[in-house]
């Protein structure tokens, strides 16, 4: 068995895209080796920087196993004649087939066939062979290439490969870059040009020259390095994302503590933070109880910083940001938001739709009509005033310098500016959630108003016909209605699609809107809240209008779905939809009575009964919102309806009583079905 | 307290280190061009000369105006109008990175003590339909160079990638001067930068920002617009390969360029909304692609 290391040498690879390109080196390798059949427990290990992507395997045998390989020819009749003499197809056959005539032999099929060994080939030249499409089918989001239009396209330009196998080059060539067995060194602190006999070797020699190969490793030198430079009582504000970035940007990181004027620290944490996460890749630093504090840690790329000189150069940098940031604070404050509403005239939201003060308009306009009836007026006037300032602080220097602080910087501004808690808080929020990890706004107001300018820019758009179509989203339209979805779910609002989407005023394409919605709906049930997807459908299918009622809805089929009652009367309710569908009966929870009179003595008797029972009680559960006891009451029809099913041929001579019949079951389907259609609950049996 | 950084390094001693260093590797070194540009891929040395098979190196200082970035010379850190370092090395060499770095030592860089990393920055220009891939690199946190491989220009798959070295000059000056505003960086041992250029910055940030006028900045914009298009037409007509090979292309490309730096005028002026932004970049656009393809025409019929 060997050993093989493979090392692909490339240019500053975007360290997001790092662990992806790992996992899939990884997986077309042992795909290759696969197709190969030389993959038996083979294990294998990986490991990268910005500059190499690197992959051992062991376990690997040095040749493929020699294998019988069986050739099937020309069936008996037409390979030999009358007398019994092989004709010409055979001589062919057993020419192609490399064998002479007399070895040919026929088989059970009555074929010739013949057999032959088929030596195996030398590992080497299979990976050889293999490894070039095993790199450049690595999938990256953004390709580019550099040695001419002809040339290879991979994320970066390869400068070198190292493949060995046991030590010996495994040859091949990829744009002009031959394998070797050489590799190189940290940009300034290593060797350039290193010969390595494995894997092990490798890594030990790159360790010696700056470079730590294991991802684990650098992530642990970041965190101790950290540790030790902290005093107690003293940590960094943790952040998973910017951690995994450093340790992707760099081959041998050491972190570097910096200090800033604790004058800075006026300044919103929202500002300070966003220019050091965001602008400058540093941690931000905090103390035991998170307050932060005037310090950063700047993660370098180099062995230390003895001098100081990159925390000198670092802490220039960010004085030069926050002193921009500080005169963005103080140039936006001559002019407060309520001042600038005027302003939003100038700035476009999109030329048909007109401007951001138009959309302001629009969103107070909406705020009437979606607030909740029974909240108090002042709650409506917060929201109002919300809506009124909302855009405004797209008109100053620090949302221009910071776009990423849209909202947030209107948020802060109307605190500073004495702006009502819960105005300020609103507009913070109002345009949140912004993805799936984010939390829809904190307060009912701040969901009102979000729901305002959300619901307008759908509306808006869908006015004119720019629906969002395949993965073109410019406006990020779907964003915005999932967030709707979200909103009225997690906040708790009972408004329904068709209700926003008239108020949203989407003209002529209120129907695909309302589609729209229903997607977003669906995904998120399923998705989101994990439900499966059948019974999304049986959800929705008896109604998808109101948001927040379908996901307790969801909730409750999610609960009873597991009690042995469930699933069967789900089929026996499929059932019955059959048959009515095949009477061309519908169901309907108005249905025409059944008559008593009609009904058969016996089963039929008994789950009228049973029905008249249970109806009520399903009905108030439903009513007061109970869906899981209301589920468990219709649950417990099952025996029942099995018995019916049982002893009851539905579709009965006598016109009168099949008809009577029909109306019983449609009347029952119908009432029961408003809560999921469990027709479309499909039997996990 | 800078030990690794040379004494004192006026700008322009950077600058003359910088280009002596490309000389020696190679490369022409030319003048700024002398038309308004916002950067230096905008100049025929780079969008043209990066066109076709031919090999090209070249290495020139380009003053690049972006009128909205103005600030009446107050803020230390924004420029109406910069100088960048621009260097097309076509083919890109294989250690084209290392000769970045030694460009750097070259000023005194000492990277060893210098923390240097390669973030990824693609770079794009819708005006000129031109694409390519690459990083910011980043100087103790500072960034000091955009490093493009060029893919695509004025909408041409490119046959030969070139490397785009751009450097932003005073950052680079104000960092190894150790110097908080650019208006300190020493120019030479006499003059600072703010003797030289402030007048430059409030004078044009008024004129951006508050004078020009903008039905006259849209007619100008308009004529130049004409004038691009009506060479360009007259040049899709011509059979003649002796016409071809002397048609002014390279005139009818400043009146491109005109168009752009007019469009980035009246973009400061908010004189553009955001719809009309995209049609008048688009415009742009039509005329950079269309010129991109009369000149590789031009080169095939020299050729």
């Amino acid at each position: 068995m060997a050993e093989f290391v493979l090392e692909v040498g490339t240019e500053e690879v975007p360290d997001w895209m790092i662990a992806n390109a790992l996992g899939d080196l990884e997986r077309r390798f042992l795909d290759a080796l696969e197709k190969s059949v030389l993959h038996q427990g083979v294990t294998c290990t990986t490991g990268a920087t910005p500059r190499r992507l690197v992959l051992a395997a062991s376990g690997i045998p040095l040749r493929q196993a020699d294998r019988e390989e069986t050739l099937s020819g020309p069936p008996r009749s037409v390979a030999f004649d009358a007398a019994g003499k092989p004709t010409k197809a055979a001589e062919g056959f057993a020419r192609r087939a490399g064998v002479a005539v007399a070895d040919l032999a026929v088989g059970e099929d009555e074929k010739l066939m013949v057999k032959r060994q088929v030596p195996g080939r030398a590992t080497v030249d299979v990976l050889a062979e293999a490894l070039p499409e095993v790199i450049l089918g690595i999938y990256f989001p953004k390709t580019m290439y550099w040695a001419g239009k002809a040339g290879p396209r991979f994320i970066r330009p390869i400068r070198w490969l190292v493949a060995l196998l046991d030590g010996q080059v495994v040859p091949f060539e990829i744009g002009g870059v031959r394998s070797s067995n050489r590799t190189q060194g940290h940009r300034r602190l290593g060797e350039p040009d290193i010969s390595v006999t494995g894997e092990a070797d490798l890594r030990e020699k790159l360790r010696a020259n700056f470079v730590l190969v294991s991802v684990a490793d650098r992530r642990q030198k970041i965190e101790d390095g950290i540790r030790s430079l902290l005093p107690a009582g003293r940590q960094i504000r943790s952040n998973p994302s910017l951690l995994d970035t450093l340790v992707n940007i760099t081959e041998y990181p050491t972190p570097v503590l910096g200090e800033f004027d604790p004058a800075y620290l006026k300044l919103p944490e929202e500002v300070l933070e966003t220019v050091m996460r965001h602008h400058q890749k540093y941690f931000a630093v905090e103390d035991a109880q998170g307050r932060l504090q005037p310090g950063f840690v700047a993660v370098s790329n180099l062995d230390g910083d003895p001098d100081g000189i990159i925390r000198k150069g670092n802490e220039r940098v960010l004085r030069a940001r926050f002193n921009d940031a500080q005169f963005f604070w103080e140039s936006d404050q001559k002019k407060k938001l309520a001042d600038r509403v005027e302003d939003l005239k100038a700035v476009t939201f999109q030329a048909k739709l007109g401007s951001y003060l138009d959309k302001t308009r629009r969103n107070m306009a909406l705020i009437d009509a979606i607030a909740p009836p029974d909240g108090s007026p002042q709650d409506l006037q917060h929201a109002r005033r919300a809506a009124e300032l909302a855009k405004c602080d797209l008109t100053t220097e620090m949302v221009g310098e910071f776009p990423e602080l849209q909202g947030v910087v209107g948020g802060l501004y109307a605190r500073y500016q004495g702006e009502p808690q819960e105005v300020a808080d609103a507009i913070y929020d109002h345009y949140r959630p912004a993805g799936s990890d984010d939390s829809i706004p904190r307060s009912k107001t701040g969901q009102i108003v979000s729901l305002a300018d959300k619901l307008t820019t759908l509306g808006g758009f869908f006015r004119l016909g720019m629906i969002p179509s395949g993965s073109k989203d410019p406006y990020a339209l779907r964003r915005a209605a999932y967030g709707v979805i979200r909103i009225l779910i997690e906040g708790g609002h009972r408004l329904s699609i068709s209700e926003i989407c008239e108020k949203a005023d989407a003209g002529e394409s209120a129907g695909a809107l309302r589609e729209f919605f229903a997607d977003r709906l669906r995904y998120y049930l399923r998705d989101v809240r994990g439900h499966k997807y059948d019974e999304v459908n049986a959800v929705l299918a008896a109604s998808a209008d109101e948001p927040l009622d379908a996901a307790e809805r969801a909730q409750a089929i999610s609960l009873v779905r597991p009690t042995p009652d469930f699933e069967p009367l789900a089929t026996s309710f499929k059932r019955i939809k059959n048959i009515l569908k095949q009477a061309g009966v519908e169901e309907h929870p108005a249905a025409p009575a059944a008559q008593e009179s009609l009904l058969e003595e016996g089963a039929e008797k008994e789950l009228f009964a049973a029905f008249r029972e249970v109806s009520p009680r399903v009905a108030k559960e439903k009513q007061e919102g109970n869906y899981t006891l209301a589920l468990t009451a219709i649950a417990s029809l099952r025996p029942t309806v099995d018995r019916f099913f049982d002893d009851v041929l539905v579709m009965a001579k006598d016109e009168k009583v099949r008809k009577n019949r029909l109306a019983f079951l449609a009347q029952l389907l119908g009432e029961f079905s408003t809560i999921a259609d469990f027709a479309e609950i499909v039997s996990s049996e | 307290m800078f030990a690794a950084v040379n004494a004192m390094q006026t700008y322009q001693d950077i600058i003359s280190k910088l280009k002596s260093f490309w000389a020696n590797k190679g490369c022409i070194i030319q003048e700024p061009l002398d038309v308004e540009v916002g950067a230096g891929t905008m100049c025929p040395e780079t969008f043209l000369r990066v066109l076709g098979p031919d090999p090209y190196r070249v290495a020139y200082v380009q003053p690049s105006r972006r009128p909205a970035d103005g600030r009446y010379g107050e803020n230390p850190n924004r420029l109406y109008k910069h100088m960048q370092l621009q260097v097309i090395l076509k083919p890109a060499p294989e250690d084209v990175i290392e000769q970045y770095l030694e460009s750097l030592e070259a000023i005194g860089i000492d990277l060893h003590h210098h923390d240097l990393k390669l973030e990824e920055d693609n770079w794009e220009s819708p005006t000129l339909g031109a694409w390519g891939i690459g990083w910011q690199v980043m100087l103790d946190g500072l960034e000091i160079t955009q490093f493009t491989y060029f893919q695509q220009c004025g909408g041409i798959d490119l046959e030969v990638v070139p490397a785009e070295l751009t450097y932003g000059l005073e950052r680079l000056a104000a960092f190894l001067q150790n110097v908080e505003s650019v208006y300190d960086i020493h120019w030479n041992d006499t003059w600072t930068y703010r003797d030289v250029r402030f007048l430059d910055e409030q004078q044009y940030s008024v004129y951006n920002f508050e004078k020009a006028g903008v039905p006259g900045v849209w007619k100008e914009f308009d004529l130049h617009e004409a004038e691009a298009r009506r060479l360009l037409d007259e040049y899709a007509a011509l059979e003649d390969p002796a016409q071809k090979a002397r048609f002014p292309l390279l005139p009818t490309y400043d009146q491109v360029l005109k168009c752009s730096n007019l469009f980035n005028t009246l973009d400061a002026r908010r004189a553009i909304s955001v719809t009309e932004r995209v049609a008048v970049i688009q415009r742009v656009r039509n005329l950079a692609v269309g010129l991109a393809q009369a000149w590789m025409n031009q080169r095939e019929v020299v050729a």
